[in-house]
Order: C-alpha cells, then structure tokens, then sequence
C-alpha cells in the first residue's frame, strides 16, 4: 500500500465525473491524530453499514449523523410517500365514464373507444385507461383506496393556487408550510433530516416544516461530496467544515441565509447517511423487482426510495413528482397514455419492491394532482377542470373507494366534475389513522371535514 | 433613493443582483462612479460586445445552440459571463422566467432561441410591446396553445396565464369568464407540421372568432391585440408589474409608498420598464445588509466564471446547473423557477459541483512547492483572493480557520507539514464557494 499521497489525487481525478466523495480512500495514510474516529452502525434489516463520524477536531459534524443513528435504531415508522402528478391529469381519463350517457357527447375525440379498458368494480360507469391497467391490477389485490372525484369547494382553476393548497394541506393562499412538514414538527426530531425527503433535485414545499429539518435528494446512489486538489486528514474535515459553518448561521434573521444555512448543514449528514447505497450514481445493489426501462428518472427513484426504507434511513414522508407533463390543453391523446403508463408501471414495480423486500406494511403511497380536467373537450385536449382523481396505495390502505362519482350530468356552473370527496379529510385520516397525529394539530380546517376511511 | 454610502461593497451588491458578479476590479470601478452614474451605466450600457474566450464544448469545438442538447444553456451562459452590458442579459433572464417558457412542452431551441433575442430586444422596453410580441412569438404559441386556439374550440391556456402569471395575478381583477373571453378574442393564430416540426406561425382571420366578447365588462369585437392591451390596460396591471419586477431584485415587498411611485412612474412613462429598473436599483432596500437574495444557479455559475476569468470550455455546466435547479430554455412550469427555494441538500451539492469544475483545472499542486502561507487566518485570506476577495461573516471567516487550524493540526510527518497547507487552500476555495456568504449576495 502506498503512501504517496499522488496516487490519492489520481483517486480523486477518476472520481472527477461523478464526483463521489469516496469513504475510504485506499492507499490513504491512515487519519492519525485527527481525533477522527470512524464507528459503524449496523442498521435494522439491510445489514448495511452507516458511518458514523464522531466529533474530531478535523470533523465535528457529530451532532447530526448521531440524529439520524438514533432515529435510525427506534421502531420502524410508518412512511407515506406523496407522488404528484403534475399539471392536472385528466381523471375522466384515467377512469373514463364509458357508463355515463354524457361522456360521448362531452368527449367526441378523446373518449375511449367501446369496450376499451377494464371495467372498475366499485362503479361499473367507469372503466380504466389501458394504460393504467397496472393500478386496476392492485385494485383487485384491495391494495388500492381510487377518491374518483377528490377536490374542494369553490374550486381554483389556476395550477399554482391550487397546487399550493394541496401542498399546504388548507384553502389558504398565504400559509406557507407544507402539511407533511407540520406533520414531521409533530413526529420528527430537530436532527434526522432524513425523515422527510423530496426525491428529486427541489425540495417540495409540502414538505416544509415549521421547525423540524428535511431533505432532497437527487440520486440515493450519488450524494457524495469530492473535492479537486485535497486529499488525507484536510480532506477528511471538509464536511465538517461546511456543516459546522451552516450551523453557525441556522438562526440567521435573513431568510435567504437561512435558507442557506440549512442546506450547508444537513447536505453532509444526508451524504453520509446515504454512503452505503451506492457511489457514482452506481447502487450497490440491483432492486428485487424490475423496474420499467425508461429515460426518465422517475422509476430509478422509487427504486432508491425503497433500498433507502431498506437500508433503515429513518425517514417518515417523502415526495417525488411523477413522469411528464399533464397539463393537457391539446394533443392529450398522443402525451397522455405515455405518461400514465409509466407513472403506473413504476407504481406497481415499487408496490411489489416493497413487498418483496418486506416494508409493505410499513408504506402508503398517496398519488394526487392539482385537479382534473373540463369535461368537455376542446378538440385535441382539455381545460382546467375541478375535482380529480386520487389514490392510496399500499397493503394497509382500505382499497375501498372514497366518495363516489357524481355522473356528468350535474356539472358545476363552469362545466366541471364536482368534488364528492375533500383532500383535507384525505389528509386528516393519513394525518390520524396512518401516523397518530391529531388532525387538528396539523390541518387548520381539519375539524369541519369528515376523515374517510382510508385503512383496512 | 439609497443616501448611504456606495462603496465597493453596495457595488458589489449592485453587479450580483444586475448581473451576474464583478469581475476581477470590476467593484472598485463602479464604486468610483457613484450611485447614479453606476445604475445608469448598467441600464444604458455603452457596448454590447462580448469579451473574452469564445465558448466550446468538452471536445474544444464551438457551440451548437440550435441542435445540441445544453448547448442552447451553454451559449447563454456564455454571454452572462462575457457581455459588456450584464443588465441586458439580466432583464432577459428575468423576463424568461416572466414569461416562461420550456422547450419541453414542444418549442425547438431554434425557436427558444428566436424567442430570447425577442426578450433581449425589449429587455428595457414597453411593456406592452412585449406583451403584444410574446403573444405572437411561436415558442410562446406552441408553449400555450395559442396555435390550438381556433374559433371553433377555444383553448384557454394562455388567455388564462396572460392574467394570471403575466400581467395581473392569480384571481386578480379577472373573472372565469374573463379567461373564455380572451381565449375566443386570441383565436386566429395557426402553425404547420411537417417532418421538421412546426413552422410557418402566422394569424388566419378565418380561424379567428370575430362575434363580440366581453371582457372586463367592456363589449366589443375584440381581436388578439385589443385583448392585450386590455389586459395590460387593466387597472390592476401596473401594481402587478412592479411587485413582480421588484421582486427580481429585491427579497422583500416594496414599501406602499415606493410602490405607488413605480406605478405611477409606468403608467406616465408609457409603460417602459427602464426607468422602473433604474429608481428599483437606487432603493435603499437594494443595498440593505440584512435583505439578502439567494444567487440563482446560472448567475452563480456566471459569476464563479466572471470572477476567476474563465470561459465556457465544457458541456458540465448545462447538466450542472440542472441539477442546480435551473436548467436555461427548461424552466419546471409557466411560472417559472421558483426563487424562494433554491437551496437544498440536493440542490447544495450541485454547487459543490459547480465549484469543483472551477477549482479543479486551478487547483495548487503540492509537487510544484507553492508558496503558501502556514497560519489559518492567512490562508483563509489566500484562498478569498482566488474569488476576487468577496466579503465574509465574522462566523463564516471563524469557521474556515477553524476547519484550516484542524487540519494543519494534523500535519505529523514531514510530507503532511510540508503539503497540508496546500491541501486547505485548495479545500479553502471550495468550502468558501459553498459558504451562506456566497450563496447569496
């Protein structure tokens, strides 16, 4: 083993692209008289180990991976992974009305074709899309809860204010933390970030919290943190560094450095807490399942949610945007399938991930989108409507249906499906019955609203 | 009017939030020139010549913005890093993300490209002017359907964001009525498909619909262009405009008082938005320590480059700055990036990376024996000087020579006493890169 500290900077070039901030170094001279001592953790059912750095004189990021390790060595919790489907989906696509006697007349291009699509066997007026044949599958399994017209009163046609209230879990345009986030200051702790975790580049404002930290993550299999030019014991200390530095201004009074602060803080924490997954975008291990082959990176971070729920990361909610766009004004028929079909076949690959890896019963996965469509086509597309469609998904969710489809003939007096079900109540049973949280500590409206049955 | 001191500090402040950071001296220059000489040489530039290295790719060959993917992000990025006149390259970055459009949803780069030089042209312009140019362009109608718009199925994706996101906001002064009205008025604009794609965007009377709507309570035969400027005419309009436009410069609301001014100031000046952005950057508020704005990824990114005078010499920063969270000509929606959330653990890391592409090339090498100094405070003050010595915070500065006395403690053996010191410069100029000091300005 050599010494020279050269063929470390030759190491850290080959990791150059990925930028991995390789664990141990081979041929690194060992850290002496860092202060710098490395203790393994055996985490619950992976066998995987997380590194633990103590507090040295070089590191110092102590504090936080010590949250994650004692979340991590708790009961397992429940996770509730919330999949957003961006733009408004169509949901009289998704379950089209092929029952309804105004369907045809109201879609002349985009309804399904006669004796398309499997029938849904709550309500035989409604059939599903071919393409979400996957979601009718685990329907038949009692793994899937359909909300067929989930919504609100006084609907907003606009995406963002009514994204927004979805996000924050009230019909209030100015609050301004996510409803998964009041739900983590409830049953979080102030240093796992890990237990709420956006997958994908941005941090989701549903999960912002008041008090308690979360994080995102772009790729579980590359968090690592390299850097040119350093290597041996002032390599060592540079998470430290930026970590300690973050800390030190957590209370800023300006949000922007705040804001800052935060992320310097946790990054770190996040990046050693994920080390065992994987190194240069390469995963240490293949899922138990397949997962569709897409360029899209939707499949591949379910995939890395579940080795993350394997590997014991004490994370509670999750949120991840599903694959294109479904803000269909026009040409919904030539985008629309595509998508669906592989939003739900990487659904269904990750319900059956979790089952093959025994974390079923541990996770419900919530799909939702900001509303469903007009009823009525505008020639190759359509408008923004109100009610929409939602599910649960998990073997712990009732698979029953939460209200009911109201027909197409009582539209509302701007030509859209009314809502038969509230996402408040939606979320105040999750918030109740899925985490044993008081409803009304964490929705501001949660008492007028009934919670639906939403477990078996 | 900001009556305090311009010194090289708020001239700092000033090139970040109407560029994309001082180069090399560049501070001291307009610090010397006072306040409204400074503001007024960035809003009335006098060349728009680009300077310095032309870009290229990781093969060394010149871009090709039309057809590579990233490439259209890398020539911009480019002339935010060489302009001259880095307000022009600003205000069409902040009229990008005004008026956001993504190649995802259908544009080509040709088109987004056409699309840019329309937002540089008007950079200072009328408003409305811009908002009659952006209806029409065609990113803009593929974008928004405008081109699915007919009198025979009206579509009402950009009659509903021309209010909401554009030039009014959400549910302000406009009815759901309002929205199908200005759809029908905006009929009439068509394009062809052919195996290149779309082309030939033109308006067809005989898609348009000439029955009378009413919008805003007002009957008429309305067309594409009496709808917009009756959207811009709105009442509402002019406080709409300046909260947004303030807000790309400045993190907190305007005072009421400065608000009224600036509508007062566009509604009299013809709706021109220059003198909007000169009496914006005189505020006191632009200058006040304590309201501090996140650099957004491609003017960090800009910056970094401006700062240690390199060019545009690899495909990294497209893919870069996408992990960073704003990928150009690919905003995430029609409403753009969204300003108030560019940090995060995964969006921290990606600036780790962009300063790795820096640092990396310049990184100090033991084996040629720089000359470096030995005590923490001196090398924290070396590493700065490779970033154009930008301020730092008593805690930031504390915790970087605490992280460079750590690791020069841990020098035992000769070659460790003789290379740590290099080693922490070159950690040194990363961590500073990430520190909350940089990230914002």
């Amino acid at each position: 083993m050599s010494h020279d500290p050269h063929c470390c900077h030759e190491h850290g070039r080959a990791a150059r692209a990925g930028a991995g901030l390789p664990a141990v170094e081979r041929g690194m001279p060992a850290p002496a008289g860092t202060g710098l001592s490395r203790r393994s953790l055996l985490l619950r059912s992976a066998g995987l180990a997380l590194a633990v750095y103590g507090g040295g004189r070089v590191g110092g990021v102590g504090v936080f991976e010590e949250g994650v390790a004692r979340a991590a060595a708790g009961p397992a919790g429940s996770v509730l992974l919330s999949v957003f489907l961006d733009g408004g989906i169509d949901a009289l696509s998704v379950l089209a009305p092929v029952g309804d006697p105004e369907y045809r007349r109201l879609r002349p291009k985009l309804a399904l074709s006669e004796g398309q699509g499997t029938p849904f066997a709550e309500d035989p007026r409604l059939a599903w899309h071919p393409a979400a044949a996957g979601l009718a599958g685990l329907h038949a399994e009692g793994k899937l809860t359909v909300l067929p017209a989930v919504g609100y009163a006084h609907p907003d046609q606009s995406h963002f204010t009514s994204r927004h209230f979805w996000e924050v879990g009230a019909l209030q345009t100015g609050l301004n933390t996510g409803w998964m986030g009041r739900l983590l200051d409830r049953i979080g702790t102030p240093d796992n970030p890990l237990q709420g975790v956006s997958l994908g580049g941005q941090l989701s404002p549903a999960l912002a919290a008041g008090a308690n930290p979360v994080a995102a993550v772009d790729d579980a299999a590359d968090a690592g943190f390299w850097t040119p030019g350093t290597w041996s014991a002032p390599a060592d200390g540079i998470v430290g560094a930026f970590t300690a530095i973050g800390r030190g201004h957590l209370r800023a009074g300006d949000p922007a450095v705040a804001q800052a602060a935060r992320a310097a803080a946790f990054a770190g924490t996040v990046s050693t807490a994920l080390q065992p997954l994987g190194k240069d975008g390469k995963p240490v291990a293949a899922p138990p399942v397949a997962y569709p082959q897409s360029a899209d990176d939707f499949p591949q971070r379910l995939a890395g949610f579940a080795a993350m729920l394997a590997a014991g990361l004490p994370i509670r909610c999750a949120t991840i945007t599903a694959p294109g766009a479904y803000d269909t004004h026009a040409n919904q028929a030539a985008t629309l399938p595509k998508h669906l079909q592989l939003t739900t076949d990487a659904l269904v690959a990750f319900q059956r991930d979790l089952e093959a890896r025994g974390l079923a019963d541990r996770v419900l996965t919530l799909v939702w989108s900001e509303f469903g469509r007009r009823a009525e086509e505008n020639d190759s597309g359509t408008d923004h409507g109100a009610a929409g469609v939602g599910f649960v998904m998990g073997t712990r969710a009732s698979g029953r249906m939460i209200g009911e489809f109201p027909g197409l003939a009582k539209l509302d007096e701007d030509g859209n499906v009314r809502a038969t079900s509230d996402f408040r109540g939606l979320y105040g049973a999750l918030a109740g019955d899925w985490f044993g949280v008081d409803p009304g500590a964490v929705l501001p409206d949660a008492a007028g609203i009934g919670r639906p049955v939403v477990l078996k | 009017m900001h009556r305090g001191p311009f010194g090289e500090q708020q001239a700092r402040r000033l090139l970040w939030r109407a560029g994309f950071g001082p180069r090399p001296g560049q501070a001291a220059k307009l610090a010397g020139l006072g306040l409204d000489r400074a503001v007024r040489s960035l809003t009335h530039p006098a060349a728009t010549r680009l300077t310095g290295p032309a870009p290229k790719d990781d093969e060394g060959a010149p871009l090709a913005p039309r057809d590579v993917w990233g490439h259209d992000h890398l020539w911009w990025l480019d002339r935010m890093v060489r302009t001259e006149a880095p307000l022009v390259e600003r205000m069409t970055l902040v009229w990008h993300d005004w008026f956001a459009t993504s190649k995802g949803g259908g544009p080509t780069q040709t088109m987004m490209l056409r699309q840019n030089a329309l937002l540089r042209r008007h950079a200072f312009g009328s408003f409305e002017d811009l908002a009659l140019e952006i209806t029409r362009d065609p990113a803009m109608l593929l974008w928004l359907n405008g081109t699915a718009n007919s009198k025979w199925s009206p579509n009402e994706n950009y009659a509903r964001e021309l209010q909401e996101l554009f030039c009014l906001g959400a549910d302000q002064g406009y009815t759901e009525h309002d929205v199908r009205e200005i759809a029908r008025a905006l009929t009439g604009f068509r394009n062809d498909w052919g195996g290149a794609g779309p082309s030939r965007f033109r308006y067809d009377p005989t898609l348009h619909d000439a029955r009378a709507k009413r919008i805003y309570g007002r009957r008429g035969r309305w067309g594409w262009q009496d709808a917009v400027k009756l959207v811009v005419g709105h009442r509402d309009h002019p406080a709409f405009l300046v909260h947004k436009l303030w807000g790309a410069f400045i993190p907190t609301p305007p005072p009421p008082a400065s608000a009224r001014g600036l509508e007062r100031l566009y509604t009299r000046g013809g709706r021109r938005v220059r003198p909007l952005v000169e009496a914006i950057l005189r505020h006191p508020h632009l200058y006040d320590a304590d309201r501090r704005m996140t650099k957004p990824p491609v003017v960090q990114a800009a910056g970094m480059l401006r700062a240690t005078g390199r060019g545009i010499d690899t495909d990294a920063w497209a893919w870069i700055c996408d992990l960073a969270g704003q990928l150009l000509f690919a905003p995430p929606n029609v409403s753009g990036w969204d300003e108030r959330r560019w940090l995060d653990t995964a969006t921290f890391r990606a600036r780790w990376l962009m300063a790795t592409r820096i640092c990396e090339p310049a990184a100090l090498d033991p084996k040629d024996k720089p000359d470096v100094p030995s005590e923490p405070a001196a090398l924290v003050a070396r590493a700065l000087r490779f970033w154009g010595d930008p301020p730092l915070s008593a805690t930031t500065r504390a915790g970087l020579e605490r992280y460079a006395a750590g690791a020069l403690a841990a020098a035992h053996a000769g070659w460790e006493r003789e290379q740590f010191p290099v080693l922490v410069v070159n950690a040194l100029r990363m961590l500073i890169a990430v520190t909350p000091d940089e990230l914002t300005s």
